[in-house]
C-alpha cells in the first residue's frame, strides 16, 4: 500500500497502479477517453491531466497524465487545481474542434461517455471557426453502425479490436486529424466481439445497428438484471425494453464472469424475443381459439385423464422451472430432453466438478493462468467469452517478464511488446483449426478418439499412475511429454475441454491430465451446450431416448415438454412416433418450432426477458435473471403455466420454487441466496425498472386510452415495473441499471465496483455451488486411434458461434452472420471423391440411402476420413455427430438441400 | 568526421577510408576495449546525441542490460539502430555524411553494436534519401567483403549484420520509438516511455538507437582519443559539430565547426553574411522545431547549454535564417503547416491542436483573423507544450510560433488590423 496526498486529503492506495485507475477506485471524478480498465493505458487522449508535485515545498506542480504515471508512495497530487482543469477543458475542446455538435439526433446521447466528459470539465463556448473534416461511414454489417464524423480518436476500438480480441480487420488509417478507424473495404467486421465496440467507442462512431432499428434513448428503457441464454457461461447482460419489445442488450458488468464484454451472439441474439415466430397465443388443436382459462382447464383435463405422464425438460429453462415440471411428473417421470451421447457428457462433467476435487476456474480466473492446455473445443465457437479470456491469459508471460524489467502491467503496448520472447505455453488440440490458434504455441489435429488419447498420454506423462494409451506414434509422444513438461512448471495450468467433440473419453481424459497435477492447483473448465445444462445436469433425470422406451412400452400415455425442441435431440422418425402415440401433447415453449406444430396444447410462455429464473453456469454459479418487462396475456411463464395446473401444490410464488428446489436437492441448497427475494425493499420500495427519467408514462399508451393506467404490479421480484424508488445501495444481483451523477454512459460502472476492473461493491452476483473437493479414480477407459476407413466418413459436428445455438439463431442480424451451410473435408478425402471446393456431394447411409446433397468446403487441417458439418442447423437435423456416411460426388443440378432430404 | 567530404560530392571507398585512419577505431575497441570499456569512453568523450535532443551517448549505451546485470541472462538479443530518418526542415547535414562517408557512419555502428553487444544493426534511412542508399548499400557490401561485417569480425568473437532499411516516409520516423514500431512494420507512432528502448525497444528487446552524425563522431574518438576530442569544443560541449545555414545568406550551406562556436561566425563568416538587401531580422538556431532568437543573439555560442540559456535550442545544428522582407507569419504558417501534416494523430493536443494552429494562422494571413484568434494561438502553444504531449513534435512545433508571437506580434496584429500592404511576403 501507499499512502499519497490528492488535493490535500490523504488515502493509502493500491501500489503499482496508475493514477488514474487509482483516483477512480477512490471514487473521485477525472475525465479519460483511451484509457479503459481492460486495456489498460494509452496516454493518447491526455484527458486525465493532474498536477503532481515534486515534493512537500512544490507550490507550482506540473502537469502528467493521471493514466500513465504510477503510484507512488508520498506523491503529492491535485486534480482540482485551476491549471490541470483548464488543461482538461481545453483538450476537449481540441476534440471538439471536428466533433459534430449533434447530440439531440445522436444515438449516444445520454449515455455518451464524451458528452459526460464534456459537462465534467465544463467545456461550453466553442472557439474553433474553420471547417470540420468529414468521412465517408462504411458498411460493417448486420451488428454494427459506423459515423466516423464522430470520431475522437481515442484509439479504443483498434486496441480492443486489434490487441485484445485479435482480429485485424478493423484498422487505423490516415495521420494527423485525418485518422480514419474502419475496415480496408466496406464488409461485415469479422472478429465474434465486434459488438463491444459500442460500449468500447466513447461516443457514438460504433453503435448498434439492431438497436438503431427499434431506437430509445437509454433513460426511456426499462431494465432489469438479466443472465445471457445463449450459451452456457452466464455473461450477465441488461436487456431493454420499450413499448413492450426488446430492444437491445449492453454488457452487465460481472468481475468474476464476463468483465466488461459480452460475445456477439450474446449482445445482438436479443431479437427472438421480437421474432414473428413467437408464440402470443395458446392453442388446442382443433380450436380457432383459447383463453387461458380454457387452456389451464385443457391442460388440468388432460393430465386427469393421463395414465402416465413424461415431463421432457429443457436445459435452456430456469431451475425453477424444471423442477415444477419435475413434481408435476414425478421423479420416475422426469426426462432431461437430451439425446443419449450429450445426456452421459453432461453427467461425466457433473460428476467430475462435484468429486473430482479440482477448482473449476471463474472466466476471471482462466484469464489468470500461466499455462493452458485446449482439449477438443473450438472454444470462440463453443463458449465465445471464454476465447477472449484465454486469449487474455496467453499475455500472462509478457506479464511476468515485464514485472521482471519494471514495466508496469498496465503499459499496455510496453508489455504486448514482450510477447513474442515471452509466449505463454498454450496448446490447442482440436478437431481442426480454431480461432485461438494465433495465440497457441502449438496446435494438434485429431478425431475425438486422438484427442482423447492424446489426453491420456499427457496425463501419464505427468503421473504414471494415469493410464498410458497403447501404440502412439512418436509425434504423439513428443507433443505429449512437451505439454506435459509446460503444465508442470507452471504456476496455474488451466485444461480446457467440454462437450463440442461428442467424446466422454476427451472429457475423462481432461480429467485426468487435471488430476495428474495435484501440487499445482491445476483449473478443470468446461464448455458445455446451453445456458442451464449444468443446472439440469445436477437435478438429473432421464435421458430422452428412455421417454420413448416408456412411452412404447405403455408405461405413459401423455407428455408435457417444457421449451425444447426435441427434434433437435433425436431423429425425426423417433420424435415423430413419440409424439403420435402420445394421447395427449403439452408444449410449453415460446418460439415455433418442429415440436410445438405437434402439440395438442401448446402454452405460450414467456422468455428469459419476461420471466424470473434461476440458472447454472458451466462454472458451477448459480445467478438469477429477472422479468425485463411483463408478459401481456395469455403469454405467462413456463413456471407459472406448470403450477397452475398443480392443485395441491404448497407454491404460489417463484421464490417458494427457488427455495423448494434447494431443498430438494442438496447441491442446489445455497440457490435462493443468488439474489434478493421478492420481500426485497429498499427504504420500503421496491427497486424501479425504469430510470428517473423515464419519459412518456402518461402518455405512451394515448393512443388506446388517455387515462394512465396503473403499473403493472411484479409480485415475484423485488422490482416494479415502475420509476417509483430507489436503485441506491442495492446488491449487484438486483441492480438494474449502470448510472450515476454525471456519468450517463456504463463507464459509470466505476462507482460500482470496488477498484476500477474489480469486483462489484456488495460482491459480484451469483453462488458459486461447487467447491474442489474429494477424487475421482483414473479413467481407464482409452478409445482405440481412429482409423479412416475407404469409402465411409464419420460425421463431426462443429459448433459456430453464428447458427449453432437455437434461440438466437431466430434473430435476424445472428441468422443474417450464419455461415453458408457447407461440409468439411481434408483435401486428400475431396481428390478421392475428385471433387474440389464448393462442389457438392450427395451424402447417403451405408445403405446407399440418399440423406442429402452438400456443398463442400475443403478444409486441411481437418482429420481425413471425417465430414464436419455445422451444430445446431435445422438443415442438418438428420445428420449427427458419429453418424457414418458415404460420399459421392453429386449431380451439379441436384443441390436443393431441403428436397434431397430423405 | 568531414575530412573526407570531396568538393565533387562523390563518396569515399573503403579504400579511401582505410587511407584517412578509417576502421582503426574498430581495430582499436574490438581487440583492445571490453565493450563496458567502450561506452566508458565514449561517456567520459562528452559525446552528446545530434539529433537534436543532446543526451550523453556513452550514458545511452550503459542503460543496456549486459551479462552481468540480472535481467540481462533472459534476453540475450539486442539491437543496434542508426537514424537517419532526417526530414526536419532546414536540417540536411546527415544526408552529406551518408551520401559521401558511409563508411564513418558503418564503422561508429559497428563500435556502437559492440559497446552494447548487439549483433543485429538497422540504418533506418529516409525514404527520400535514394543516392544515400545506394552509396550506403555499396558502402556495407564493401564492408562485408572486408570482413568488417559478419561473423568474427577482426578475427574477434563478435559478430555483426547491418541492414539497410528505407522509410516509407514519415517525419515521425524520426522520434526513436515511432521509428522502432515503423522497422516493424507498424504504424509509426511513438510509444510510451517508460520503457525506454534501451530496455524494451524493437520487438521488445533491449535497443540503441543514434543519430547519424552522433555515430560519426564515434570513431574518431576511439581512433584519437578522449583528450584529443575533448580539445576539439570551445565551449561546454565536446567535439565538433555540423553547422548549417539556410535562408537569404550568401552561401548557405554546411560546415563542421567545434561545438560552441559563435552564431555571428557561422551566419557572417561562412555563411558570407546576408544577401545584399536583405537584413537579418531573426533566426531558428537548430532548425524548423526551434524558437526564434533575435540579431541581438549572435554572439551567443552554439552549444547545447548556451542557446538553451539564450531562450532556444541548438536541435540539428542548422540555422534557418529570416530575412526582413520574409514575413514571419507565413514563414510560421509553413512551418505549421509542415508539423500538422506531419503529426501522427496518435494525441489530442497534437492531433487536433496543429491542424487548428494552421487554420488560425491561415485566417490571419488571408485577413479573417481576429484579435482573439492571437490569445488562442498563445494558449496552443501552452497546452501543446513539453509533458503535455505524447512526445516531442508539438512542443517542438510550437516553439518557432511561440516565439514568433513574442519578437514579431505585430506582424501578427497588422494582418488582424488589415494594414497587411506594406509588408506583403517577397
Amino acid at each position: 500500500m501507499a499512502r499519497i496526498e490528492i488535493d490535500g486529503e490523504l488515502h493509502t492506495v493500491q501500489d503499482g497502479n496508475n493514477l488514474l485507475s487509482t483516483c477512480l477506485s477512490l471514487g473521485l471524478d477525472l475525465p479519460y477517453f483511451c484509457w479503459h480498465p481492460a486495456l489498460g493505458s494509452a496516454g493518447a487522449c491526455r484527458q486525465c491531466a493532474i498536477l503532481q508535485y515534486r515534493d512537500a515545498d512544490d507550490q507550482q506542480g506540473h502537469l502528467v497524465m493521471a493514466c500513465m504515471t504510477p503510484v507512488q508512495d508520498g506523491m503529492r497530487i491535485a486534480l482540482t487545481a485551476q491549471q490541470a482543469r483548464q488543461f482538461r477543458r481545453d483538450n476537449i475542446e481540441l476534440l471538439m474542434t471536428n466533433h459534430p455538435h449533434y447530440c439531440p439526433v445522436c444515438e449516444e446521447g445520454g449515455e455518451c461517455h464524451l458528452q459526460d466528459m464534456t459537462l465534467l470539465t465544463g467545456h461550453t463556448m466553442r472557439r474553433f471557426r474553420g471547417q470540420k473534416r468529414t468521412h465517408d461511414n462504411q458498411y460493417l454489417g448486420p451488428f454494427i453502425n459506423h459515423e466516423m464524423n464522430r470520431c475522437i480518436a481515442c484509439y479504443r476500438c483498434v486496441r480492443f479490436y486489434n490487441d485484445y480480441a485479435g482480429s485485424d480487420d478493423l484498422q487505423v488509417f490516415g495521420i494527423h486529424n485525418n485518422v480514419y478507424f474502419g475496415r480496408f473495404e466496406d464488409g461485415a467486421l469479422q472478429s465474434e466481439f465486434s459488438g463491444n465496440l459500442v460500449e468500447v467507442c466513447p461516443t457514438g462512431v460504433f453503435t448498434d445497428k439492431t438497436f438503431s432499428a427499434h431506437y430509445a434513448r437509454k433513460w426511456d428503457l426499462q431494465t432489469a438484471p438479466s443472465v445471457c441464454v445463449h450459451c452456457s457461461l452466464g455473461c450477465n447482460v441488461a436487456p431493454g425494453e420499450r413499448y413492450g419489445e426488446l430492444r437491445r442488450i449492453v454488457n452487465r458488468y460481472h468481475g468474476e464472469v464476463n468483465g466488461y464484454l459480452l460475445c456477439d451472439r450474446g449482445r445482438f441474439g436479443y431479437d427472438f424475443v421480437n421474432s414473428p415466430k413467437r408464440i402470443r397465443k395458446l392453442h388446442i388443436a382443433g380450436q380457432a381459439s383459447c383463453s387461458v382459462t380454457m387452456a389451464t382447464d385443457k391442460f388440468h383435463t388432460m393430465l386427469q385423464a393421463a395414465d402416465g405422464v413424461i415431463g421432457i425438460a429443457s436445459p435452456r429453462a430456469s431451475l425453477e422451472a424444471n423442477f415444477a415440471l419435475r413434481a408435476l411428473v414425478g421423479e420416475d417421470n422426469f426426462f432431461l430432453g437430451l439425446d443419449d451421447s450429450e445426456h452421459t457428457l453432461l453427467n461425466a462433467i457433473h460428476e467430475v466438478m462435484r468429486d473430482g476435487g479440482i477448482h473449476s476456474p471463474s472466466l476471471q480466473e482462466i484469464e489468470q493462468a500461466d499455462a493452458i492446455l485446449i482439449l477438443g473445443e473450438d472454444v470462440t465457437h463453443s463458449a465465445p467469452r471464454m476465447a477472449l479470456s484465454l486469449r487474455q491469459a496467453a499475455r500472462n508471460a509478457a506479464f511476468a517478464l515485464a514485472s521482471k524489467l519494471h514495466i508496469q502491467p498496465w503499459q499496455d503496448a510496453a508489455v504486448r511488446e514482450l510477447r513474442k520472447q515471452a509466449p505463454t505455453p498454450v496448446f490447442i488440440a482440436s478437431i481442426c483449426s480454431t480461432r485461438l490458434d494465433d495465440i497457441a504455441t502449438n496446435t494438434w489435429h485429431g478425431g475425438p478418439e486422438d484427442l482423447a488419447r492424446l489426453g491420456f498420454a499427457i496425463a501419464h506423462n505427468l503421473n504414471d499412475a494415469a493410464p498410458l494409451p497403447a501404440a502412439l506414434n512418436e509425434d504423439q509422444q513428443a507433443l505429449a511429454a512437451n505439454i506435459a513438461r509446460a503444465l508442470r512448471q507452471a504456476q496455474r495450468p488451466l485444461i480446457v475441454s467440454g462437450t463440442s467433440c461428442s467424446s466422454l473419453a476427451v472429457i475423462q481424459a481432461a480429467y485426468n491430465i487435471a488430476r495428474a497435477l495435484p501440487e499445482s492447483a491445476p483449473q478443470l473448465a468446461f464448455t458445455l451446450p446451453e445456458c442451464n445444462s449444468l443446472g439440469m445436469a445436477i437435478m438429473g433425470g432421464k435421458p430422452l431416448q428412455q421417454a420413448f422406451a416408456a412411452m412404447n412400452q405403455g408405461l405413459a400415455d401423455s407428455v408435457v415438454i417444457l421449451e425444447n425442441d426435441i427434434y433437435r435431440r433425436a431423429s425425426t422418425q423417433q420424435v415423430d412416433a413419440f409424439l403420435e402415440t402420445a394421447r395427449h401433447v403439452v408444449v410449453i415453449d415460446s418460439l415455433q418450432n418442429n415440436t410445438t406444430e405437434k402439440a395438442a396444447l401448446l402454452l405460450a410462455t414467456a422468455t428469459f426477458a419476461e420471466s424470473e429464473g434461476t440458472l447454472v453456469n458451466n462454472e458451477g454459479r448459480a445467478q438469477r435473471y429477472f422479468p425485463v418487462y411483463p408478459v401481456t396475456d395469455p403469454v405467462r411463464a413456463s413456471w407459472q403455466w406448470l403450477l397452475s395446473v398443480m392443485t395441491d401444490s404448497p407454491w404460489a410464488h417463484h421464490d417458494d420454487l427457488t427455495s423448494a428446489c434447494a431443498g430438494a436437492f442438496p447441491e442446489l441448497a445455497t440457490i435462493v441466496a443468488a439474489a434478493p427475494g421478492a420481500d426485497y425493499t429498499v427504504e420500503g420500495c421496491k427497486i424501479p425498472r425504469q430510470p428517473q427519467r423515464y419519459s412518456g408514462r402518461t402518455a405512451m399508451h394515448a393512443n388506446i386510452a388517455v387515462s394512465e393506467p396503473g403499473q403493472p404490479s411484479d409480485q415475484e421480484t423485488p422490482f416494479t415495473f415502475s420509476m417509483e424508488g430507489t436503485t441506491a445501495k442495492v446488491p449487484p444481483a438486483v441492480l438494474p441499471v449502470i448510472w450515476a451523477p454525471g456519468w450517463d454512459s456504463n463507464q459509470a460502472i466505476n462507482k460500482f465496483q470496488e477498484e476500477t476492473g474489480g469486483s462489484l461493491r456488495a460482491g459480484d452476483p451469483g453462488i458459486r455451488l461447487f467447491e474442489a473437493s474429494g477424487t475421482q479414480s483414473w479413467f481407464n477407459d482409452i478409445p482405440p486411434a481412429f482409423q479412416a476407413q475407404p469409402g465411409v466418413w464419420k460425421v463431426i459436428m462443429l459448433p459456430h458461434i453464428f447458427g449453432s445455438e437455437e434461440l438466437s439463431l431466430q434473430s435476424p442480424a445472428i441468422a443474417e452472420r450464419c455461415p453458408a451451410v457447407c461440409a468439411l473435408l481434408h483435401p486428400l478425402d475431396a481428390e478421392t471423391l475428385a471433387i474440389s471446393d464448393c462442389d457438392t456431394v450427395a451424402i447417403r447411409d451405408p445403405s446407399g440411402t440418399l440423406i442429402m446433397n452438400m456443398p463442400i468446403r475443403i478444409e486441411k487441417t481437418l482429420p481425413p476420413g471425417l465430414l464436419g458439418l455445422a451444430t445446431g442447423r435445422p438443415e442438418l437435423q438428420p445428420l449427427q455427430s458419429g453418424m457414418l456416411v458415404c460420399l459421392h460426388k453429386s449431380d451439379p443440378l441436384a443441390t436443393d438441400v431441403s428436397e434431397e432430404r430423405s | 568526421m568531414s575530412q573526407n567530404i570531396r568538393p565533387d560530392r562523390d563518396f569515399t571507398t573503403l579504400k579511401d577510408y582505410r587511407r584517412t585512419g578509417g576502421y582503426q577505431g574498430i581495430r582499436k575497441a574490438l581487440t583492445e576495449l571490453r565493450p563496458k570499456q567502450v561506452q566508458q569512453l565514449v561517456k567520459d568523450a562528452g559525446l552528446r546525441g545530434r539529433g537534436g535532443a543532446g543526451f550523453s551517448t556513452g550514458l545511452k549505451w550503459s542503460l543496456v542490460p549486459m551479462e552481468d546485470d540480472s535481467a540481462a541472462d533472459i534476453r540475450q538479443t539486442r539491437y543496434f539502430l542508426a537514424n537517419a530518418d532526417e526530414m526536419e526542415p532546414g536540417a540536411f547535414k546527415d544526408r552529406l555524411l551518408l551520401e559521401q562517408d558511409p563508411h564513418q557512419l558503418i564503422e561508429g555502428i559497428i563500435i556502437g553494436a559492440y559497446a552494447i553487444q548487439a549483433n543485429i544493426a538497422y540504418i533506418f534511412m529516409r525514404g527520400e534519401y535514394r543516392l544515400a542508399a545506394k552509396r550506403v548499400a555499396h558502402a556495407l557490401q564493401e564492408a562485408r567483403d572486408h570482413s568488417y561485417l559478419g561473423e568474427h569480425i577482426l578475427d574477434t568473437d563478435f559478430n555483426l549484420e547491418i541492414y539497410l532499411h528505407t522509410s516509407a516516409g514519415r517525419y515521425i520516423c524520426g522520434e526513436e520509438t515511432a521509428l522502432l514500431n515503423a522497422l516493424q512494420g507498424r504504424r509509426s507512432i511513438p510509444r510510451a516511455k517508460p520503457p525506454f528502448a534501451v530496455v524494451s525497444g524493437l520487438w521488445g528487446r533491449p535497443t540503441v538507437a543514434n543519430n547519424v552524425e552522433t555515430l560519426c563522431n564515434v570513431p574518431h574518438i576511439l581512433h584519437y582519443g578522449v583528450d584529443w576530442y575533448h580539445s576539439l569544443g570551445l565551449g561546454a560541449d565536446q567535439g565538433t559539430k555540423l553547422f548549417g545555414v539556410s535562408g537569404r545568406v550568401k552561401h548557405p550551406g554546411l560546415w563542421e565547426l567545434p561545438m560552441g562556436t559563435p552564431i555571428r561566425e557561422i551566419i557572417e563568416e561562412h555563411a558570407g553574411g546576408m544577401q545584399d538587401g536583405y537584413r537579418l531580422r531573426g533566426f531558428l538556431p537548430g532548425g524548423a522545431s526551434t524558437d526564434f532568437l533575435l540579431p541581438e543573439h549572435l554572439d551567443v555560442l552554439m552549444d547545447y547549454d548556451a542557446v538553451a540559456k539564450a531562450g532556444s535550442r541548438m536541435g540539428t545544428g542548422t540555422i534557418i535564417v529570416l530575412d526582413d522582407q520574409t514575413c514571419p507569419v507565413q514563414m510560421v504558417l509553413n512551418l505549421e503547416e509542415f508539423f500538422a501534416q506531419e503529426s501522427c494523430g496518435w494525441c489530442t493536443p497534437c492531433r487536433d491542436g496543429l491542424p487548428w494552429t494552421v487554420t488560425l494562422l491561415k485566417d490571419i494571413v488571408a485577413g479573417r483573423g481576429r484579435m482573439e484568434d492571437l490569445y488562442t494561438l498563445a494558449g496552443l502553444t501552452r497546452m501543446l507544450g513539453p509533458g503535455h504531449t505524447f512526445c516531442a513534435l508539438a512542443p517542438g512545433a510550437m516553439e518557432p510560433l511561440q516565439s514568433a508571437l513574442k519578437f514579431f506580434r505585430e506582424d501578427f496584429e497588422r494582418y488582424i488590423i488589415g494594414n497587411s500592404a506594406t509588408r506583403e511576403p517577397a
